[in-house]
């Protein structure tokens, strides 16, 4: 297992490469000049923009940058931001935590309630309510994030209140304890709640549909006919079944999570990476935007391992070599 | 007439209410199985006999239903009991096996704590004695290395082992009816002839009675005292098997053994049955077998024909035996 572990790991090292290369391409390759971002609308003389240009080491050819700029990543140095002036590992290290906290909160309740409404919806096929759940979460499925997080805000934030508008705390409440706990809880409902609903719907959709071939299938005739009581049949018997190509799913869609994380945190101000990399993007800023690639790519890299390990530990007949 | 069997069904109905109609799978079956005895129930693919046993079980799922008709087992009555009393009879007294061993294990328990968990549901014993009994099971069924087959999935096993452990679970709970739904079809010859020596074997053992579905007659006249012939969801012959075998009274069945290629027989005797078995969702009108038919008569196509018995345990549905009956129509069992 622990050698499975190890060979899934050593394989993701080229694709990390890859995609260090890819990144930094794509954005070279993006239309615009940092230079004139930094300057910004201040009067400047072609020489002093050259000068610039020649300190930062634009002038170099791109293969070169890319040399320095992969033998600084290996050493850990994201660069510095343009716009911060402050390294961009920091930058990002920095909104990471809030990051993680809002996105693993929402895969975990969206997956972990998309599979049960999924397994409970595929006991009792087409009727009513199965036929209803089915067009919520198409609804669900089909809402656009940014439009869902700012109709979460006017209804539950602004005119019932229930819910603080924006951030991750109030700088009123305390500082620590569970009183700080608390508050960034009341934070987190409504992008929690936003940021899940796409996903949930997926998890649940693909959860009742696999559910319901699983419950067709032979063994589940045997664990009925040996006495098992109809509860543990759906969720002992057929859910772990059910479940393993959603596992792959889930993994797969962290990914698209971690790019959603660019619309709910700006509608919700929150302070993560997600929006770093919508004011990056705003600045040209290229260090902290290749940097946050770089980080988000490994993040993807490493959720993807740590779904083949999990599918490992789930299904026996995959075979650790 | 002996005392009263273990098994009784009288007048089964199941349907299945698919979009393409209602399929008449089982219409009307009657039958019994005695304490310890082996009986077969012998048809055609799709004539509802496998359908007959999952009925039997109450295993039935939608768009089937067990519309009316009794079973009952060990005298109890089984369409009226409640789900949680059904359970305890499904894999306690009552078990079953399947045709196909390589998908009827969850492929992602262990063989062991799949036959643990029948056991725990049916006998109070603890997680360590039901591991014992369990151990005891897969060594009745000659599973070499038994205590290692515990601890494997079932995708470490070949098919003749899966039906193995299958038969291990069912009779974990010493059950005193086993319904072996052609258990052997899905294996290699060779291995048919080893699961089917143990289900007999096993059978001696624990004194089960032993319902086995099937389309082969060699395994009925192997294995089985008495034999049900099936045809488009109905009995159509009834009687011991020595019975059926030399004086089959019953066109269909006569037809059915002429198909048979036994290892006396010279392939220059073999037929087959003219014509294609019935759709069930419109069954011919009168006797359903009378379109392939070559003892036809006109009654045949109008008239349904009634359940004529002819002697101790022998009964036929025919039109050719209306006047052999002893107490005239609808004779009772026994």
């Amino acid at each position: 297992m622990l050698f499975y572990v190890a060979r899934r790991l050593a394989q993701a090292v080229p694709l990390v490469f890859v995609i260090i290369l890819i990144n930094f391409f794509l954005i070279h390759a993006a239309p615009g000049d940092p230079v004139f971002v930094l300057l910004g609308s201040m009067d400047t003389t072609p020489e002093f923009v050259e000068r610039v240009r020649r300190e930062f080491g634009l002038d170099q050819p791109l293969w070169v940058q890319f040399a320095t700029y992969l033998g600084k990543i290996l050493s850990l140095d994201l660069g510095y931001s343009l716009r911060f002036q402050e390294p961009v590992l920091g930058l990002i290290l920095d909104r990471l935590p809030a990051t993680l906290l809002l996105m693993g909160t929402a895969l975990t309740v969206s997956s972990v309630v998309g599979i049960l409404l999924g397994a409970i919806a595929a006991r009792r096929p087409y009727s009513v309510t199965d036929h209803a759940s089915t067009i919520v979460a198409l609804a669900g499925y089909s809402m656009p994030v940014f439009w869902l997080g700012q109709i979460m805000l006017i209804v539950f934030a602004l005119h019932l209140a229930w819910f603080p508008t924006q951030g991750m705390y109030s700088l009123r409440a305390p500082s620590e304890g569970w009183g700080r706990v608390m508050d960034i809880a009341r934070h987190m409902v409504l992008p929690v709640i936003t940021y899940s609903v796409y996903h949930l719907a997926l998890v649940y959709r693909l959860t009742r549909v696999k559910m319901q071939e699983t419950l067709a299938l032979d063994f589940i005739t045997t664990a009925r006919a040996k006495g098992v009581p109809e509860g543990r049949v759906v969720f002992v018997h057929a859910l772990r079944n059910a479940v393993l190509p959603v596992v792959t799913v889930i993994g797969l869609n962290f990914g698209f999570m971690l790019a959603g994380s660019v619309l709910t945190e700006t509608v919700f101000a929150w302070p993560g990476m997600g929006r770093l990399l919508f004011d990056a993007i705003g600045a040209r800023d290229y260090p902290v935007l290749m940097g946050l690639f770089t980080v988000l790519s490994l993040m993807v890299i490493i959720a993807n391992v740590i779904t083949d390990v999990i599918y490992a530990m789930v299904d026996p007949r995959v075979i650790y070599r | 007439m002996q005392a009263s069997p273990l098994l009784r069904a009288e007048g089964l109905v199941t349907h299945l209410f698919t979009d393409s109609g209602r399929v008449r799978a089982v219409d009307g079956v009657s039958l019994e199985v005695r304490a310890g005895e082996a009986v077969a129930l012998v048809g055609e693919s799709g004539c509802g006999k496998s359908m007959t046993a999952l009925s039997l079980m109450r295993l039935v799922r939608p768009p089937g239903r067990i519309l009316e008709g009794v079973v009952e087992f060990e005298g109890t009555p089984l369409l009226p009991l409640s789900d949680a009393e059904m359970r305890r009879l499904r894999g306690g007294r009552l078990a079953m096996i399947f045709q196909d061993p390589m998908t009827y294990l969850n492929p992602l328990m262990r063989v062991g704590a799949q036959i643990v968990e029948a056991i725990v549901l049916h006998q109070k014993v603890s997680a360590q004695a039901a591991r014992t009994i369990a151990l005891e099971a897969l060594e009745r069924v000659r599973i070499p290395a038994a205590a290692t087959v515990l601890d494997y999935f079932p995708h470490q096993l070949s098919g003749g082992m899966r039906q193995r452990v299958l038969i291990a679970m069912a009779i974990s709970s010493r059950p005193s009816l086993l319904i072996a739904d052609e258990p052997t079809t899905a294996l290699d010859v060779t291995v048919q002839a080893q699961i089917m020596q143990l289900l007999a074997e096993v059978r001696r053992a624990l004194g089960s009675a032993l319902l086995l579905i099937t389309h082969d007659f060699g395994l009925v006249a192997e294995y089985c005292d008495r034999v049900y012939v099936m045809y488009a969801g109905q009995i159509v012959e009834e009687g011991s098997v020595f019975d059926v075998f030399e004086r089959p009274r019953h066109p269909y069945t006569r037809a059915l053994l002429r198909s048979t290629l036994g290892p006396d027989k010279r392939v220059a005797s073999f037929t087959t049955i003219e014509g294609q078995p019935p759709s069930l969702i419109a069954p011919p009108r009168g006797c359903r077998f009378h379109p392939r038919c070559p003892e036809a008569m006109a009654r045949c196509a109008s008239e349904s024909p009634p359940r004529f018995g002819l002697g101790v345990g022998v009964a036929a549905r025919c039109w050719l035996h209306a006047g052999d009956a002893p107490a005239g129509r609808e004779v009772a069992h026994g």
